[in-house]
């Protein structure tokens, strides 16, 4: 496995927000977290960076990274889209792109790469010299996810990619990033309230309440599972 | 006619000095959210230093260059010995630390090199400026630094991925983790950059008001009046704010009776109080708001 995570609790000063979390993730691989709202969902992403305090063993290529400094994982190649995707509003498009490859120094490849993300996403081309904060939300959240596929890396954590964003663009933006996947190989945790979407993209999902994963499964079969559904996803 | 003419082109080197404080308070202020009480004395300090240089024989502007880069130096230890520990601290406690900063520097100054008044040479001469008695060369030379000095800042923010990435830490610290950048490090580039750019107004305001412990504090002053008209936010509008007030202050030193030479340093707060009741966010710099 790519990354483990064995028995994490995480804490907002006193108060405790996970519990004993446990996981993996494999090189290429697609999973998701699922649950309501305050479950801990965000909080899992966070603890993997080090934007929360934990406890707990997190391991990715087999190195022990809890208690790392957030910018130190980006380093390993853990691209991180935050909730309220975290775009440098003041800055250009393109700068924010530039921003993604801080860690490369492949200048070349670095000007491919945002080329090839302006492929996937023609309307940020469009816009490369505006800055980031005048686009609309669609646009902020692809501008998120390319700026984050910009550091090439090896685990991309998405935290509600389709917060906030007309269903069509949602559809839009699930396949490609089910397209980078494939041609990419770059594993996926994505963190979704809509859990039919990020069922079909992952092939393996968790379920959390209160801090706590109550049950994981392949994502076919927590998606066919009625109770669960009911129970925990809503729809 | 040529009153006037003579003083706002003498305003306008006052404020070239002012216009490098305010940039190099906005750097900081950008940087960590907090005004730097101690940017003068840093400064102070600097000039001091190439005080020193000079009387141990160094030509002028390897002894310029020289505390340029000590200055640098200085200012990203300042950072990492005295600021980083408190980074999460109260506001409070950091303007204690500006406090101590402050006295620690401007005492310094004073036992290493006493209080009496030194002269501080100028490169430039003083001259009339082609003939002209509307500027003299050293006023010149204040401004043409200044503008040197401005360029290269603009030319490192926008044209260099460093420039970048202190721009974007600034910005959004947390956003700026995630993309790798060490946040801490490029808040010491700014003390870095700040303490430098002092260096540069100190070396070439000493020879107008001449070196002592206490030269910056009306310097500072003006420069913080700059850096709010112009807006904290804003380096641009600081800059155009030092320039205005350096304008301000010598027009009206001249042409409001009553105000003269010994009410001038009222005008710097005159203008701080008046833009915080009109236009808080200064005239180029933006509100922010945030969420509670």
């Amino acid at each position: 496995m790519m990354l483990t995570v064995d028995g994490v609790n995480a804490y907002y000063g006193e108060q405790q927000a996970l519990f004993g979390i446990s996981f993996g993730i494999d090189e290429g691989g697609v999973r998701t977290l699922l649950g309501a709202n305050g479950a801990g969902k965000t909080t899992v992403l966070r603890a993997l960076c080090g934007m929360v305090r934990t406890s707990g063993e997190i391991r990715f290529d087999g190195k022990a990274i809890a208690g790392w400094a957030t910018e130190n994982v980006a380093r390993l190649g853990v691209a991180h889209v935050p909730d309220g995707r975290g775009t440098f509003v003041r800055l250009t498009v393109e700068e924010n792109l530039q921003l993604g490859a801080m860690t490369r120094r492949d200048r070349a490849a670095i000007a491919a790469d945002i080329e090839r993300i302006y492929g996937h996403f023609p309307r940020l081309k469009e816009r490369r010299r505006q800055q980031a904060g005048t686009l609309s939300g669609g646009e902020q959240q692809m501008l998120a996810v390319g700026r984050a596929l910009m550091l090439r890396p090896r685990l991309l954590l998405l935290d509600e990619p389709s917060f906030g964003l007309a269903p069509l663009i949602v559809e839009e933006l699930f396949q490609i990033l089910r397209q980078i996947n494939r041609d990419t190989g770059v594993a996926m945790l994505i963190v979704e309230q809509n859990a039919a979407l990020a069922l079909e993209l992952a092939e393996h999902a968790y379920l959390l309440e209160t801090g706590r994963i109550v049950m994981d499964g392949a994502a076919a079969e927590i998606g066919a599972d009625e109770g669960v559904r009911r129970a925990y996803l809503g729809y | 006619m040529q009153l006037l003419l003579q003083q706002i082109m003498a305003g306008l080197a006052n404020g070239a000095i002012y216009a490098g404080m305010a940039l190099a308070v906005v750097m900081i202020f950008l940087a960590i959210d907090h005004l730097n009480f101690a940017q003068g004395e840093m400064a102070t300090f600097s000039t001091f230093v190439a005080w020193q240089l000079l009387a141990w024989g160094f030509p002028y502007w390897i002894a310029f260059v020289l505390v340029v880069m000590l200055s640098f130096v200085g200012g990203i230890a300042i950072e990492r010995i005295l600021f980083k520990p408190l980074h999460k601290a109260s506001i409070l406690s950091q303007l204690v630390a500006f406090i101590a900063l402050f006295s620690i520097l401007n005492s310094g100054d004073g036992y290493i090199w006493d209080y009496t008044i030194k002269t501080f040479p100028t490169p430039f001469g003083t001259r009339p400026l082609f003939g002209s008695v509307l500027i003299d060369t050293h006023e010149a030379g204040m401004i043409g630094v200044t503008l040197v000095v401005l360029l290269l800042i603009y030319g490192f923010f926008r044209g260099t991925r460093l420039g970048l990435a202190m721009r974007a830490a600034a910005q959004n610290p947390e956003s700026a983790r995630l993309v790798g950048i060490r946040v801490g490090w490029m808040t010491a580039l700014g003390w870095g950059l700040a303490a430098a750019i002092g260096a540069v107004g100190g070396m070439l305001i000493a020879p107008v008001v001449f070196l002592e412990p206490n030269m910056m504090f009306g310097v500072l002053l003006y420069g913080f009046a700059g850096a709010v008209l112009g807006g904290l936010t804003s380096p641009g509008g600081a800059v155009i704010g030092g320039f205005a007030v350096g304008i301000i202050e010598n027009l009206a030193g001249t042409f409001v009776p009553y105000i003269g030479r010994d009410l001038k340093l009222t005008i710097a707060l005159i203008v701080i109080v008046a833009v915080l009741m009109v236009r808080p966010a200064g005239i180029f710099g933006r509100m922010t708001v945030s969420r509670v």
